[in-house]
């Protein structure tokens, strides 16, 4: 054919465009703060990773997950095989027939593209994604037909010129999409980026089944602390934001995206690819910020990220619930760079939004976030007879009582929960004064320093004592505690009070009634689920009682955030609804009577919502008016 | 603002009134914000008192590169050192709190420092609105946000009320890496102090508090209008000697001078 002698060529040319693009893209991460990763075991693990771990996430979309595999496999098997067949000129039969196979693999799969871009849904971005199918499709067809000759189906000297010069044209834009544009900026960057972002992903332990969700502690001694500029993020995570598809599943989900708060995941994460590259939005073909316009956004890696590139007020709108973090099949971490940024803004910016500083204030002064006496700590149990740990010395269960001490809606729950245990005949003791706020909200709002500090003191005081297990009704705490003391030296076996009631039913510690009432529905604190994967005990126990759930549409790993974490009611960014609202649509839609929370944020967050509304009740209480007291 | 303006800040040890812990005061830090907005970083930030301090830095990281502190031993006197650092140094404008939150909190310092300096004493102003001339636009805060408009020669010494500006969120990282240079004074023990007795203070009954209004007006007006001074006498046109022999006949009569 009259293309044999150019084919080479062409592709020896694109193979050489996209190791050079590479090499750039590789060196825009590097300007990024050292992150040590093993490289080998990294991209060992990368196919596994890849084929298992993030299948997983976009298997649960059905149809994207099988388009997916046919267009990504056929085209990196096309691709193998066009270098040996194209390129090297190996004259096998079956190798070109594989190739065929290859190509008409891709080119199904590209079919599919090509009908969802027909009618996108809003949270997918345009602008170039738009092409990507025709490209898919031109790249597919045009191998196809160069290899029908090779495969001996078509004679070698087939088709004139006219022929020729399609095929070269195609062959050009196929080439140009997928090999230049993946290392040069374009849609398919995201293989290359995502690829290497599997490899060498700052939370390898997600991988395989695992979890990772505490926050990685900031070094108080650094120049800078947090991030200000895009080099301020570790390598690998400039590598993450780079692996994104623009799939927009994190938009769906954003609780502050819903409620007309000026965050979009989305957005957020491309933003910080123009940060990376240098540059301005007005490329950006998705979702803006609700109420910001696109294209005003400009910034560079060494350019302060708060100064032009995102206004702080998109940061403080997040509160923190890791649904964008479950939803993203590239599996990038906007949380954790999110909060990296709030770090700057705290630590060295002083400029925590409304009633954060005062806050951090009372943090740092009384070691709760209300600026409440902290000898006060034991008020609420002033009636309740409990052992302080100071006297005791030593327990079966601690119970981590939390901030909820200061509440008089949260003492319900507090005092639910000491019947139970009471009732199961629990050997327990509580810090008393020597308890002090987790440093969950500390955290969330930047202060690291605040965070540290009340961490350090609280490890202080556990270690002093010997017990087995904590149990705590927050999930805050429970998270902090379980999750992020152990890099301070805190390593505990901490439970969620919904964890161990259950554990006292099922052990026959508890008699229980049946619940009496109407509909319920389950509410999944954040913290609890996608935090720590507690979806079942709360249900199991609920089902104990009798009790038939009615299920929201969006519960377990979708729940939706009540709107109480991260700080964002502290913060309080104005949008267009208020979270809580929505989450009690929501609740409403499957008529339920009454909410069942683990949380005592939510609950007060789900009580704010004006009446009439299905009633809010912790589980501990549910429990607690079902319990059949034995009279002695 | 004079370009040549300068301003120290003189701040102290604050005390959680639930927790006791030491933290930034709450006039001190309205000071070094009136200070920042007048001079920025110009400011010069003084304490005098023992070293080592964490709590200091909480000042700092309102965005100050440096402070000086004037080391005193834990029963020292501040004032004389705080008065001969200011008279070799000669700011134009000496801000203070009111009144310390922990030790002694006398409320004495901006006066015996004034008296020491020889400059006038401004007390409880909200807001300085601008400096002109070699004088001072001076707010000062009067009860039910109630404000004097006064002006006053440089140099002075003014107590920073709490109607003064909310002072700005303290940031961590500048607090931490700002300096704090000691400046070499003689420490003076404070020899009254050393004498003293101190005993827990006794709680004093509270007057009952009658509630003479009758009606929302009454109240509304009770809570808002402004006191009606009575009894007042003015001397404008009298010569120095009959002012001043007014004013020591008032003395005697009020008890003050016997």
């Amino acid at each position: 054919m009259i293309l044999d002698g150019l084919l080479p060529v062409l592709i020896t040319m694109a193979l050489a465009l996209l190791v050079i693009g590479a090499v750039r893209r590789i060196n825009l991460w590097r300007a990024g703060q050292p992150e040590s990763v093993s490289l080998i075991a990294g991209l060992m693990a990368m196919p596994r990773r890849y084929l298992v771990d993030l299948h997983h996430v976009v298997g649960r979309d059905k149809y994207m997950s099988n388009t997916h595999v046919a267009t990504g496999g056929g085209f990196v098997l096309s691709l193998a095989l066009i270098v040996l067949v194209h390129l090297f000129g190996l004259d096998s039969k079956i190798l070109a027939w594989a190739l065929l196979a290859a190509t008409a693999l891709m080119f199904v799969g590209a079919l599919f593209v090509y009908k969802r871009r027909q009618n996108p849904p809003a949270r997918l971005s345009k602008g170039p994604w738009m092409r990507l199918p025709k490209s898919l499709l031109v790249f597919a067809v045009t191998f196809f037909i160069v290899t029908l000759p090779v495969a001996g189906v078509l004679p070698e000297d087939f088709g004139g010129w006219v022929l020729a010069v399609i095929l070269l044209i195609g062959i050009a834009y196929g080439l140009g999409e997928m090999l230049f544009g993946m290392t040069w900026g374009g849609p398919m960057k995201h293989a290359f980026a995502g690829a290497l972002h599997l490899a060498f992903h700052r939370r390898p332990e997600r991988f395989g089944g695992g979890r990772s969700t505490g926050l990685k502690p900031v070094d108080l001694g650094a120049e800078v602390l947090g991030v200000a500029k895009p080099s301020d993020f570790k390598w690998n995570q400039l590598l993450g934001f780079d692996a994104c598809v623009q799939c927009g599943r994190c938009e769906a989900v954003c609780p502050a995206f819903a409620a007309g708060q000026p965050l979009n995941p989305k957005k957020l994460i491309q933003d910080m690819v123009v940060g990376l590259a240098g540059g301005s939005d007005a490329k950006y073909a998705g979702s803006p910020y609700p109420g910001r316009e696109v294209g005003q956004a400009k910034g560079g890696p060494t350019q302060v990220i708060t100064e032009g590139l995102v206004n702080p007020e998109t940061l403080w709108s997040c509160t923190t619930c890791r649904a964008c973090v479950e939803e993203c099949p590239m599996m990038i971490e906007h949380v954790d760079a999110i909060v990296d940024m709030r770090r700057f803004l705290t630590m060295e910016k002083g400029n925590t939004p409304n009633k954060g500083a005062e806050t951090l204030d009372n943090l740092i002064a009384t070691d709760n976030p209300n600026g409440f006496d902290p000898g006060g700590r034991m008020n609420w149990a002033a009636d309740q007879n409990l052992k302080v740990m100071a006297d005791v010395k030593e327990t079966d269960v601690l119970f981590w009582v939390s901030d909820g001490a200061f509440d008089m809606r949260s003492q319900r729950i507090l005092r639910a929960f000491v019947k139970l245990l009471k009732a199961a005949d629990v050997d327990f003791a509580v810090l008393g004064d020597e308890e002090r706020d987790s440093g969950d909200v500390a955290r969330r709002l930047g202060d690291d320093a605040t965070f540290q500090s009340l961490a350090k003191r609280n490890i202080a005081v556990l270690n002093r004592y010997k017990f087995n297990r904590i149990v705590t009704t927050d999930p805050h705490a429970f998270h902090c505690l379980k999750n992020e003391y152990k890099d301070f030296g805190g390593d505990y076996e901490v439970l969620h009070h919904t964890t161990f009631i259950n554990e006292l039913v099922k052990a026959g510690m508890l008699k229980l009634d049946m619940y009496k009432g109407g509909t319920v529905t389950y509410h999944d604190p954040c913290y609890l689920g996608r935090y720590n994967g507690e979806y079942d005990s709360p249900r199991e126990l609920l089902n104990e009682l009798g009790i038939e759930l009615a299920e929201m549409e969006r519960s377990g790993f979708r729940s939706r955030c009540c709107g109480g974490g991260g700080g964002a009611p502290i913060t309080d960014i104005p949008g267009e609804r208020r979270i809580a609202d929505m989450r009690m649509e929501d609740v409403k839609a499957t008529g339920a009577e009454l909410v069942a929370v683990g949380c005592q944020q939510c609950t007060a967050m789900l009580e704010g919502v004006v009446e009439p509304r299905p009633e809010v009740k912790d589980i501990a209480e549910i429990v607690a008016e079902s319990l059949v007291e034995e009279v002695h | 603002m004079p370009h040549d303006l300068n301003l120290a800040v003189l701040v102290s040890i604050g005390q959680h009134p639930k927790s006791g812990r030491a933290r930034r005061a709450e006039q001190d830090a309205r000071a070094v914000e009136l200070g920042l907005k007048l001079v920025g970083e110009r400011l010069e930030l003084l304490h005098a008192g023992e070293a080592q301090q964490e709590v200091l830095r909480s000042y700092l990281g309102m965005g100050l590169k440096e402070m000086t502190l004037l080391e005193q031993p834990s029963a020292g006197d501040a004032v004389p050192a705080l008065g001969r650092y200011l008279a070799q140094k000669r700011p134009d404008i000496v801000l203070t709190g009111v009144r310390a939150e922990s030790g002694e909190a006398s409320g004495m310092t901006p006066y015996l420092l004034g008296e020491a300096l020889g400059w006038p004493v401004v007390t409880r102003i909200a807001d300085i609105i601008k400096v002109e001339n070699g004088e001072a636009e001076v707010l000062q805060a009067l009860p039910r946000g109630q404000r004097r408009a006064l002006k006053v020669r440089l140099p002075f010494v003014a107590s920073v009320d709490l109607a003064a500006e909310t002072p700005r969120q303290s940031a961590y990282g500048p607090g931490r890496r700002a300096r704090i240079d000691n400046a070499s004074v003689d420490a003076q023990q404070d020899q009254l102090r050393s004498q003293w007795q101190e005993a827990p203070a006794r709680k004093r009954p509270k007057r009952l508090k009658v509630a003479k209004a009758k009606t929302a007006a009454d109240r509304f007006k009770a809570a808002t209008a402004k006191s009606q001074a009575s009894g007042g006498q003015v001397l404008q046109n009298e010569s120095a000697q009959e002012q001043a022999q007014a004013l020591f006949k008032l003395l005697v009569e009020e008890g003050v001078l016997r």
